[in-house]
């Protein structure tokens, strides 16, 4: 099993991937403007205080057999368009609004129905893992998606590790509550804080649900979740909740945060399904990000293959 | 300060306002153009509806502001401001024909009978069209100054519906649609107010 560690150099110090790229020309122009010796070491510092904190990399990923094959949606539209209410209501907010989030050092912490239960660092959460890049499609309930490669390793691994007792049955999620840092948090228009979010057990074991530390090979930006987040392909996105500090196992259905918010429009399941519209729009189609023209929704995001069988026997119309 | 006169007003302000109603028109094409939108469609769909109800909102303050100045210029614009808030619903609707629904018509029509945000909508949409095709002075001297302008109260229920509309299409943050129905109500407020006071003090 190929080992994760976690990059040991701050990310103040590593050199940002433009400057990285340029720089022969950066040094070629550096000497030619005869700045000499003091530009070449004071500039890049410079000019690091200005650009965001650029991802490290992840060597050596493991390609997933789950991964899809549609065309890829561009990183820089993965990156600028989130649904992140804890910076802001708007898509475009969270890119600028998150970008202080301190995602190290991170705990999370494993509770409830567990033989281990306890408070983790993110390194020690992640070191037995291998990282896999996995390419999912992401289907918002509003109407949108994306086809975005993640990297990260299945839940299940995780769970097992902590034990799941006979009587966990449902697993809850928390996101990061901290207004000082998330501004959309002290928002009195927005949702109850902190965000959560549920599984069934058996859903959460599903080989394709996935944790995901990063996308595009790199550390995920802040705005997309960081530093690790849930991903279920065959749910609406609200589902795959993000900043993780809190995952909790119980025999109870746990409660969820768009359904506390508007029970008639988002269930617990939220499986997506164009035969079952959303009250106010329907669910039949969806614009992929980057399209100009609306494609068909499939059942479970195309993946009903895998997944349909959780739910035999379920009506999918109460359980929405 | 002296206020323009009506000449100053047709012939000055005016072709100025025409450019500035113009200006979101030509951003956003900017904008599409440039590929400054994650979600194109989204951005054209919620900025010809957004600049469709600031017009709109707008010709209903023509006449509280003639009340409040004595501005009384200000009534040859309102028509200019009209037509371009018919403009924007127009292309609004027109994006919602295209790339919503394909000019596919019972996806329409489903859309239309089913979700209410949509009913109200197009039920706005529909009463803005005799509005604007009567906004010409051919067509007021054809109907005659009353009956033209009791057709064109049809905008007071109009800018309700476009307020609905917004309402209900927003998925939690309901703040700009608050807002704009305060501005609304305040703009039909003035009205009622100046209607319920006694004619000699008018």
């Amino acid at each position: 099993m190929r080992k994760f560690t976690i990059p040991s150099i701050p990310s103040s110090e590593i050199t940002p991937e433009q400057l990285y790229q340029e720089r022969r020309r950066f040094l070629r122009h550096s000497i030619e403007t005869s700045l000499g010796l003091a530009a070449l070491s004071l500039a890049p510092g410079l000019l690091a205080a200005e650009l965001p904190p650029a991802g490290a990399a992840f060597a050596d990923l493991g390609k997933s057999v789950h991964s899809s094959q549609d065309p890829l949606t561009p990183y820089e539209k993965v990156s600028r368009y989130n649904n992140f209410y804890e910076f802001g209501t708007d898509k475009s907010d969270p890119a600028y609004a998150a970008k202080n989030l301190v995602t190290n050092p991170w705990s999370l912490t494993i509770s409830g129905e567990v033989a281990k239960p306890g408070t983790y660092t993110l390194e020690d959460i992640l070191r037995p893992h291998a990282l896999e890049e996995r390419i999912y499609r992401l289907r918002c309930v509003e109407g949108w998606s994306m086809v975005i490669p993640w990297v990260g390793f299945p839940l299940a691994d995780l769970l097992k590790r902590f034990q799941p007792t006979a009587k966990a049955r449902y697993v809850a999620f928390e996101t990061l509550h901290d207004p000082a840092q998330m501004p959309g948090q002290r928002d009195g228009f927005s949702l109850d804080w902190p965000y959560v979010e549920g599984l069934r057990l058996d859903e959460a074991l599903h080989p394709l649900t996935l944790l995901a530390v990063g996308l595009y090979g790199k550390v995920l930006p802040n705005q997309n979740g960081a530093p690790i987040r849930l991903v279920v392909p065959w749910k609406y996105g609200f589902k795959s909740i993000k900043s993780l500090v809190k995952i909790h196992l119980s025999a109870q259905q746990p409660p969820t945060s768009w359904n506390k918010s508007a029970p008639n429009e988002y269930g617990f399941y939220a499986n997506v399904n164009p035969a079952v519209d959303h009250p106010r729009w329907s669910q039949a189609k969806e614009r992929r990000i980057g399209d100009f023209f609306k494609r068909e929704t499939l059942p479970f995001n195309g993946y009903a293959a895998e997944v349909a069988g959780l739910y035999t026997g379920m009506d999918l119309r109460t359980f929405f | 300060m002296k206020l323009p006169s009506p000449l100053q007003t047709k012939q000055q302000i005016k072709p100025l306002l025409f450019i500035l109603c113009l200006l979101p028109f030509l951003w956003l094409s900017y904008g599409l153009q440039q590929d400054f939108y994650p979600d194109p469609l989204k951005t054209l769909t919620q900025q010809t509806g957004i600049w469709a109800l600031r017009l709109l909102l707008l010709t209903l303050c023509v006449t509280p502001l003639r009340k409040l100045t004595a501005w009384h210029a200000l009534i040859s614009l309102r028509r200019l401001l009209g037509l371009f808030a018919f403009f924007y619903a127009l292309l609004h609707v027109t994006t919602w024909v295209i790339f919503e629904h394909d000019f596919e018509l019972g996806g329409m029509w489903h859309d239309v009978l089913e979700r209410p945000y949509i009913t109200v909508g197009f039920l706005s949409f529909i009463g803005l069209l005799p509005l604007a095709l009567t906004s010409n002075n051919a067509m007021i001297r054809y109907l005659g100054g009353q009956t033209w302008q009791r057709l064109h109260r049809l905008v007071y229920p109009i800018a309700i519906g476009v307020i609905l509309h917004f309402w209900w299409s927003v998925k939690l943050d309901i703040r700009d649609p608050l807002l704009y129905a305060l501005l609304l109500a305040l703009l039909l407020g003035l009205r009622y107010r100046r209607q319920s006071k006694p004619p000699s003090l008018v």
